[in-house]
């Protein structure tokens, strides 16, 4: 009995540490993916997002010197939106002491010093003056004539929220995935991805090899080589355009100075370039190519680290015994070091594929998406913000995971077992 | 073990690990004085490799037993380096006027350098004759020494580059944009003008404590909620646990990009966007998985004995956490904590779509306002110091803590 509650009761206390963590997850993330999945299928724009509202000014047209004058009030009104219709539109004022209705709107009724119009059902983009004259009375004027505008008009209606009714579309899909853009997105974001994720893990093994023997100043070394890593990314993508800026970039002039280049390229806002080496002339996307350098420079610390630490866990007496029977540094590396690798290679392959194929900083600080570096994620961005149409967006991102997925799926399948 | 003269391998060998040292050693000095101090070089590259190579030969013609004795090799580079001196008239890379610490110090030093890479390559191998594996053995300390340079190059560079650029008005990065040289003989006010100007008139002053306070808010919120559920995964018996510490990791997954256009369309409506307490519900949502998958591993090494007396002598749970765990904890709290201010500091995407106002930016909001054709780059590379500096010296400060914190949690990135 006591240890059944007593195990109910543990069960109850982790319930109450992991829920803020849970309640929190839940909200921004597992939520926000089911809410993409929902507005892909939605015609929403960024406008959409404030619900239409109806707008009111009050103004006056006429203003009494006498009792008995005329004092005329025109409230001009607008529906905020341009596609949404506003239900139920009722304005409400309340009036100074002393005004007798003259001519009022066949919609208006003043009920003691309560003007309220009930101005039914507005189209999209409507917008109307509605014009009121009263008879100003000498109570008026011994109150000292205060202005009607003194108090602020309401004004009120019902419009459905496009985020939360029941009307889908696939025409979101339908525009993403058959417009011109989306196979080339498509493949820059499957090359950069996979480029991007070799480069920074061969780099990563490079120095972790350089790193793993003991000599002075190797914990300083090894500091300096996560710099690229740790640096805020917004600081990193601005040196590296700056410097390779076609105009006043260190890079060019150095290039320039020392014969290696002819003139100034723009690095980062040229699609291609003609490359011929011994003789054989290629074509390389040079923009595309330049993010992929700098995602290697910028993560290869990540893989540099991990393999540095698998490296220092091989047991010495592995590389005894290859010594005892001659071989090769090489024969050691490829034999010894690299079997022994394999798992933390195909983990860091995995995390380095999911997380470059989802990136978007980089690219977006770097070129935002110019000159042939237009991934999935910058089309996301580019639907959603650039063109204010998020449901367009959020269809990408749906595309985007989808995929993702899919990797997913058939590397857990085909994949040697991880670390 | 007495060597009969020097082989044929052995000339080979020293030859041309020695032109291929001088090849780098004295690009990386033509390269070094122009972008240090501004000279307009050239790199001779012919020329550098053959007294690289005579260096190296002669290097391997003194080896005695199986490596030349220091001096040798520093004085031959020595002497080489000399030779270059007088020979261009003391004007060695194309230097435009004698310059004593790049022309004179600069030869000897680099050629004495290509004498003890040589040396230092050739020490310990057998060169009677080619081998297999004395060939590898070389290339893989060529290999190194390429690695050291590269590695060291293209990471200390762009750091180096944005320092100096933000101590250089537009005009001076115009004249000659090879040259980095810091003149600190401008004086201090002219050199920091850019600083000045950011912190200043372009308000980072604000932008700095914005971010200071996002950042260390992240950093409790995700330490009170990421040691209550790493303690309750890791002790506690409950149905799912296995589920849940499965997928910890799969939040991971998930794009920033594909949550931002729903929580910015949530946010706009409940308008939590371009607040700050918007930011800091979102920050600990990224950065809690890494804390709880960090928490549960250091969790898992401390003895539960100790726990469990707490227990026996009447203390609750949440007492023992606190006067038991987490004292044993401080290493990963620590590091913990470090990554996630790292995270939050550098957060970029969800600070640009949520904040619009001014006064809210966080630094990385900050500085793409600032990146615009009126403002020079000097002050925008001044605003990266600034980004830069305060995560470089946690970072140095607490590496240990942060190396083992990143291994074990392997921070998204």
């Amino acid at each position: 009995m006591r240890g059944n509650s007593l195990s109910a009761r543990e069960a109850r206390l982790a319930f109450w540490m992991l829920a803020p963590t849970f309640l929190i997850v839940f909200a921004i993330v597992i939520f926000p993916v089911l809410a993409n999945l929902w507005i892909a299928f939605k015609p929403v724009t960024l406008g959409d997002l404030r619900p239409p509202t109806p707008v009111v000014r009050e103004r006056i047209r006429a203003s009494p010197e006498a009792p008995g004058d005329v004092l005329r009030v025109r409230y001009q009104m607008r529906n905020s939106s341009q596609r949404i219709p506003i239900e139920n539109v009722v304005l409400e004022d309340v009036l100074p002491e002393g005004l007798e209705p003259l001519r009022l709107d066949e919609r208006c009724r003043v009920e003691g010093r309560t003007l309220r119009c009930f101005l039914g059902t507005w189209s999209p983009g409507h917008r109307e003056n509605l014009e009121l004259e009263f008879t100003a009375t000498e109570v008026y004027f011994a109150q000292g004539a205060p202005r009607p505008t003194e108090s602020r008009p309401a004004i009120q209606g019902r419009a459905p929220n496009i985020l939360t009714n029941l009307e889908f579309t696939l025409e979101n899909f339908r525009r993403v995935l058959s417009g011109p853009e989306f196979w080339p997105a498509f493949w820059t974001t499957i090359v950069y991805t996979l480029f991007g994720t070799v480069g920074s893990i061969l780099l990563g093994l490079f120095a972790a090899q350089l790193l793993n023997t003991r000599f002075m100043g190797k914990g300083m070394l090894r500091g300096l080589f996560l710099f690229p890593y740790v640096a805020p990314i917004i600081a990193v993508a601005f040196t590296w355009a700056f410097l390779l800026d076609p105009l006043s970039g260190t890079v060019n002039a150095l290039g320039v100075r020392f014969g290696l280049l002819e003139a100034p390229i723009n690095f980062l806002g040229q699609r291609s370039i003609e490359l011929s080496v011994l003789g054989v002339t290629f074509t390389l996307p040079l923009a595309l190519s330049m993010v992929i350098l700098f995602e290697a420079w910028r993560y290869f610390p990540f893989a540099f680290l991990f393999i540095l630490a698998r490296l220092q866990a091989i047991p010495q007496d592995m590389y005894e015994a290859a010594d005892v029977d001659g071989a090769s540094p090489f024969q050691k590396f490829w034999y010894i070091t690299l079997p022994q690798l394999v798992g933390i290679l195909s983990t860091l392959f995995l995390l380095r594929f999911i997380w470059t194929f989802n990136k978007f900083d980089d690219i977006f600080l770097l070129t935002g998406g110019a000159a042939g570096t237009k991934t999935l994620t910058i089309r996301v961005y580019d639907e959603a913000f650039a063109r204010a149409d998020i449901g367009a967006g959020a269809a990408v991102a749906v595309v985007l995971f989808l995929i993702l997925a899919g990797f997913m799926v058939v590397y857990f399948r085909y994949a040697p077992e991880g670390e | 073990m007495m060597q009969r003269g020097v082989s044929i391998f052995g000339w080979v060998a020293g030859g041309v690990v020695g032109a291929l040292s001088g090849g780098m050693v004295v690009a990386l000095w033509a390269l070094s004085a122009t972008i240090l101090s501004g000279h307009p070089t050239v790199i001779p590259l012919g020329a550098a490799l053959w007294s690289g190579a005579i260096v190296g030969l002669v290097v391997g013609a003194f080896r005695r037993g199986r490596t030349t004795p220091a001096a040798v090799a520093l004085g031959v580079g020595g002497l080489m380096g000399f030779a270059w001196w007088a020979l261009n008239s003391g004007r060695p890379i194309g230097l435009e006027r004698p310059d004593l610490f790049w022309g004179f110090f600069g030869s000897l030093a680099s050629f004495a350098l290509v004498g003890h890479l040589t040396r230092y390559a050739l020490r310990d191998l057998d060169l009677s004759q080619p081998r297999r594996d004395t060939v590898e053995h070389l290339l893989l300390r060529l290999l190194r020494a390429v690695g050291f340079v590269f590695f060291g190059t293209t990471v200390t560079f762009p750091f180096y580059f944005m320092l100096a650029s933000s101590l250089k008005s537009r005009a001076e990065m115009l004249l000659d944009p090879t040259n980095l040289s810091i003149q600190f003989s401008k004086g201090l006010p002219e050199l920091l003008e850019g600083y000045v100007e950011v912190l200043y008139t372009f308000n980072f002053w604000r932008y700095i404590l914005n971010s200071t306070f996002v950042a260390s808010v992240t950093v409790v919120v995700t330490l009170v909620l990421g040691v209550l559920g790493a303690y309750a995964v890791t002790r506690l018996r409950f149905p799912g646990k296995e589920l849940m510490s499965r997928s910890i990791l799969l939040i991971y997954m998930f794009p920033a990009i594909v949550l931002v256009v729903p929580l910015y369309a949530v946010f706009t409506q409940l308008g939590l966007r371009d607040t700050l307490p918007g930011l800091l519900i979102v920050y600990p949502a990224t950065t809690l998985p890494v804390a709880l998958y960090m928490l549960r591993s250091y969790f898992q090494t401390l003895p539960a004995e100790l726990e469990e007396a707490g227990l026996i002598d009447g203390c609750s749970r949440i007492e023992v956490i606190w006067r038991i765990t987490l004292p044993l904890s401080v290493p990963a709290l620590a590091s913990v904590g470090l990554y996630v201010f790292m995270i939050a500091w550098n957060e970029f995407l969800f600070a640009f779509m949520f904040l619009d106002t001014p006064e809210l930016f966080t630094l990385s909001r900050g500085m793409v306002a600032l990146n615009t054709q009126e403002v020079p780059r000097q002050f925008l590379m001044a605003g990266a110091v600034i980004v830069t500096v305060p995560v470089m010296v946690l970072f140095f400060w607490f590496e240990r803590y942060l190396i083992g914190g990143l291994t074990a949690g392997g921070v998204k990135g």
